[in-house]
Formats: C-alpha cells, sequence, structure tokens
C-alpha cells in the first residue's frame, strides 16, 4: 500500500476536526476504554431517547487520546450514530467489525458504512484494527449500560 | 563464528561481516523494501551460529536433560549444564548461582513469590519475609515485569510499595534516596538500564545504601546484559535477572543470577519435578540452588542458543558491543536533534546511557509515526513500552523507540531521521 491507502483524506480530516467531540451533559451511561498495548483511551458518553418501540441515540460525546485512526473513528461513528435507533447503529457496529477483520479481503458496503468505508485500508494491519475500533466497542459498551438501566435489551 | 573471529580488540566491529551472520537482515519488508530493524530492545535478531546451536541440539543431542538412563540424556544434560556454564562466564558468575527461567519477566516473579513463600517456608527462609510495616523501593522508570510482581508482593503481604522518582531527563530522582532506603526496606528492585530513556542507573551506589540496611537488591538487566559487560561481582546486585531472546539467543529463555548463600536460603516458586529431593505423600524436600527454581523438564534447546549468543557477544567483545552502540546512539541523538517539533524522553548526551531512543512528535500520534515508519521498512516500537508510569512522568501519553544493537548502522539511523521528517510532512506538522 502506500500511506494514503491507509490515511484517507476522509480519516486525516476527521482527525484534523473530530466531530462530536468533548463530553456533554445529560448522558445515560459513561464507560472509559483503553488500549493497553499503547495506552490510547477514550472516555465516552451516550444519551438514550424514548421513541416509540425502539430507543434512539439522541448523543454520543467522548474525549479521546491516541493515533489518529482511533481519533478519527471515534468521530466518524458518532457522526453516524447520532440520530439513530440503537438497532440501526449496532448493525452498523457489526458492519464495520466485519470489516475490520476482513484483513483487507472484504468489500465494504458503503450504503451501510458511509464514511466508515474509508477505514477498509486498516484491517490489512493487525496492529491498528484495535484503534479504529476503539470508540465502537466505548459505544457498545456504554448502550450496554445505559439500556440496562433502563431495563431494556440490546 | 568465522565471521567475528580475529580482530583486535582496537578495531571497531565490523559490521558488514556481523550483518552477513543474520539471514533475516536479508529479507525485503513492506514494498520490497531492505528491512531496517530498529526495534532490538523488544527483541534482537539472532546470528545463524545461534540458531546452528540450537538445530544441532535437536539433531544431534536431543533429550529431556536430568533424565533418562540413555546416551541422549547424557548428552542433553552435558549440553544444558554447559550452557549454564558459558551463561555464567558472560556475566563473571559462578554456574551454581545462574538459574534458567523463561524470560527476565519470570525471574523477577521467581524472587518475588520466593519472597511471600518465606512467610511458610521456616525460619531459614526468614530474611525473604515481608509484611505490614516493610516497605518494597522500586523506580518510577521500571519496565511493567520489575514493577507488577512488587507491586502484587505488596498486595499479597500488606507490605507498603514506595519508589524513586525521575528527573525531567529521565534520570532516577535519588534525592530522597535517606529515606526511601531505610530500616523498613525489605527489598530494592532496579533496572539497570531503562528500555525507555536508555537510563542507567548507579545500581551499586543503590545497592550499597539498600546493604547497609539489610535489604535485597534485584537489578532487571533486560537491557543492560546484552548492550554492555555486566560482571556480578561490581554491579553491586542480590540478583540480576535477563532475557536470552534480547541478547541474540533463542525465545523463552531467560536467566536469574542470584547470589549463592541467597538462593541457598530461598525458598521455591514453581514446583514439580526436577527440583524436588524426596517426595512423600505426606509433603517434599527440594534439591539446592539452581536446580530447586527449574520446575519441569528445561529448556535444555534454548540454552544452548543462548551459550551461543554468548559465544557470540564475547567473541566480538561486549565493551567493542558497548562502545559501537555509545556512537550509534550519539548519532541518533545528533539526528534527532536537528528535527523541529521533536522531544527525546531521558538523557541527551550517551553518558550513563544505553541505545533506547524514545521520542515524541509535536502533533502526531507514535502509532502514525511508527505506520510511516514502517511504510519505509523501518521498524520501531511504538506505545508505552511496558512502562507506562515512566511515560506519565515524562508527560508523554506514549511515544516512538528506536532501539540499536550490533547489526545497526549509520545509514539506517539517517534513514529514521528522514523518516521522521517524512511523517512530519505527511500529516503536515512541519
Amino acid at each position: 500500500m502506500d500511506l494514503e491507502t491507509m490515511y484517507q483524506e476522509i480519516i486525516l480530516e476527521h482527525y484534523r476536526r473530530p466531530l462530536h467531540a468533548g463530553l456533554r451533559d445529560p448522558f445515560d451511561a459513561q464507560v472509559q476504554h483503553v488500549n493497553p498495548t499503547c495506552g490510547d483511551e477514550v472516555t465516552l458518553r451516550v444519551m438514550l431517547k424514548d421513541a416509540g418501540s425502539e430507543p434512539v441515540i439522541a448523543d454520543v460525546s467522548y474525549e479521546a487520546l491516541g493515533c489518529s485512526i482511533s481519533q478519527a473513528s471515534a468521530s466518524v461513528m458518532a457522526d453516524m450514530i447520532i440520530g439513530k435507533t440503537v438497532g440501526e447503529a449496532m448493525l452498523i457496529s457489526d458492519e464495520f467489525l466485519a470489516l475490520m477483520q476482513s484483513r483487507g479481503e472484504a468489500e465494504p458496503d458503503e450504503d451501510v458504512l458511509g464514511d466508515a468505508i474509508a477505514f477498509a485500508g486498516v484491517s490489512k494491519y493487525p496492529a491498528r484494527i484495535k484503534c479504529a475500533l476503539l470508540g465502537w466497542m466505548a459505544w457498545k459498551d456504554a448502550t450496554a449500560k445505559a439500556l440496562s438501566m433502563t431495563g431494556e435489551q440490546v | 563464528m568465522t565471521a567475528v573471529a580475529g580482530r583486535s580488540r582496537a578495531e571497531p566491529l565490523d559490521i558488514d561481516a556481523i550483518r552477513s551472520d543474520f539471514p533475516i537482515l536479508g529479507r525485503a519488508v513492506r514494498g520490497g523494501r531492505h528491512l531496517i530493524y530498529l526495534d532490538s530492545g523488544a527483541t534482537s535478531h539472532k546470528p545463524r551460529q545461534v540458531l546452528d546451536a540450537e538445530r544441532d541440539f535437536y539433531t544431534t543431542h536431543n533429550a529431556a536433560a536430568h533424565r533418562g538412563a540413555h546416551l541422549l540424556g547424557e548428552e542433553a544434560t552435558d549440553a544444558y549444564e554447559g550452557a549454564r556454564a558459558r551463561i555464567a562466564a558472560f556475566i563473571r558468575a559462578d554456574p551454581g548461582e545462574i538459574v534458567f527461567t523463561k524470560s527476565a519477566t519470570e525471574g523477577v516473579n521467581l524472587v518475588a513469590y520466593a519472597m511471600s513463600n518465606a512467610a511458610t517456608a521456616g525460619p531459614h527462609a526468614s530474611r525473604f519475609a515481608v509484611g505490614p510495616g516493610d516497605e518494597v523501593l522500586v523506580t518510577e522508570s521500571e519496565h511493567h515485569a520489575n514493577l507488577v510482581p512488587w507491586q502484587q508482593l505488596c498486595e499479597r503481604t500488606g507490605a507498603r510499595l514506595r519508589w524513586f522518582g525521575v528527573t525531567p531527563a529521565g534520570r532516577i530522582d535519588l534525592s530522597g534516596i535517606d529515606d526511601l532506603i531505610n530500616g523498613r526496606t525489605k527489598v530494592v528492585a532496579v533496572t539497570h538500564q531503562s528500555n525507555v530513556t536508555g537510563v542507567v542507573p548507579p545500581v551499586a551506589q543503590i545497592a550499597a545504601a539498600a546493604h547497609e540496611v539489610g535489604a535485597l537488591v534485584v537489578a532487571d538487566g533486560a537491557q543492560s546484559v546484552p548492550h554492555q559487560p555486566v560482571d556480578v561481582a561490581a554491579l553491586g546486585a542480590d540478583f540480576l535477572v535477563f532475557s536470552g531472546h534480547k541478547m541474540l539467543g533463542p525465545s523463552g529463555v531467560g536467566v536469574l543470577w542470584g547470589r549463592r548463600e541467597l538462593l541457598e536460603a530461598m525458598p521455591p516458586f514453581i514446583t514439580g519435578g526436577s527440583m524436588i529431593e524426596v517426595v512423600r505423600m505426606e509433603g517434599s524436600t527440594f534439591l539446592p540452588p539452581p536446580d530447586r527454581f527449574e520446575a519441569g523438564v528445561p529448556a535444555a534447546a534454548q540454552a544452548v542458543g543462548l551459550a551461543a549468543a554468548c559465544d557470540y557477544l564475547d567473541a566480538l567483545g561486549m565493551a567493542r558491543v558497548a562502545d559501537q552502540e555509545e556512537a550509534l546512539t550519539g548519532h541518533a541523538l545528533d539526528a534527532l536533534a536537528a528535527i523541529e517539533g521533536l522531544r527525546v524522553l531521558g538523557p541527551l548526551d550517551t553518558q550513563d546511557r544505553g541505545g533506547a531512543v524514545s521520542f515524541v512528535l509535536d502533533g502526531i500520534h507514535p502509532h502514525d509515526v511508527g505506520q510511516v515508519l514502517d511504510e519505509l521498512g523501518i521498524a520501531v516500537r511504538t506505545g508505552h513500552h511496558c512502562a507506562w508510569p515512566l511515560h506519565r512522568a515524562l508527560h508523554a501519553q506514549a511515544s516512538t523507540r528506536a532501539s540499536f544493537y550490533v547489526y545497526n548502522m549509520y545509514d539506517e539511523v539517517d534513514a529514521l531521521a528522514d523518516g521522521i521528517r517524512q511523517a512530519q510532512k505527511f500529516f503536515g506538522t512541519a
């Protein structure tokens, strides 16, 4: 690869100007996740709202310390899932996880993944996959916490 | 050893000849580029002499050492015990004081667990016992391998963990030594060369103060034994741990050196076969050291490989190895100092400093620096290098580390500096 394949312009844009960054109130649950091999960390808050049949993600806010991949991934994620139902966001999350575990073999589905397809090149580098997943794993964890407090199931 | 034999001590190392002994240095990496390996602090490469020795053990003598009523068992035992003697000579120790472990990490754990096991091991082991009111002293610059086992010892026994801080230059701050080393101090664990800053602390001075109050001293030699001449008598410590794989040897073998009278009184850590004297259903007695600390079938092939690594390094001459690395480190510090927005963690000169150079760059995370360098064929380490508290103390979330060994060249250091500038260009920070 050349570096541009991995560091797509979308990734560098989100890294330089992360969307929805900073921790905000109110929130239902907060988690802190770290990548113990490099010390990267993210603190992430989730706010859900009841919208009839399914909870909707009202806000995702975060503070991330880490490399361009982990920061950009958190930014892309927050931008994509805010406003979606938890179920819709879980589908995107599963698709993104599958892409990251594909070793560069998967054909990413832009209809599902949107800007997150920019991370396809990362999946060829096992050492960086955790970076791309850090924010997503924190969001899943925070959402599970938020739902368990309200008695809902993921 | 033909490629390295026959040089006088005055000559510098013949790097080309050395490189020809390391098959892996000939391979291509990403994009067909030459490998520039600057990660020997994590693990070193192995010369064919070491690979041949290990293979020769398996193809000719393989058997379980210290067992078996057959010729191969005898030869395997001789090879294993011969390796012990060879490694002892490398650090000017007595073979009976060399305990094979699987790693430096296991060596530290062996001592730390022996100390908590001492509580129930009888009066002869009392000098190892720790409990509430006792203190365990470490430094803020330790690798996790020489920190976490001591934290755990304190948690198991109720002893209190204390530590030397570090100065802004990454040296160990000894200003509080009179308070930190006191009548309650039972053990002092200190690195003999930092894997992040390269700092070589005054172990002998710390050990002298510790011995005045009757404390034991454990030195972490994982980064020193491969890179500088080490004489355990001059070191001043009571225990020294190191790993084979960082000194041209195989993975899976390490060494704990300990003073004989201490090893003799010390209770075991891992128990089982090979370390027992008499076993009855009601209880067992244990062999004298070093066997007492080597339960299970030993890693004889790996020990033989490590002995071959000692042969290789001694043929080069450890003083010359250290000189060569000091020169290369000086060159790296100069080259990095010329890069704007770069901060080296640790001393900026080579005084009492080994060949690990860690740095941070304004506006670029180490992972991203490492990715750009990898694209250029340059292998470095990124992250906190198993020294998280040290990074915190030096106000770095993580860093990029270049570390050198006998096969590294000035050109490779220059390529590193160029690569860092390319990273700055790519991420638009310079």
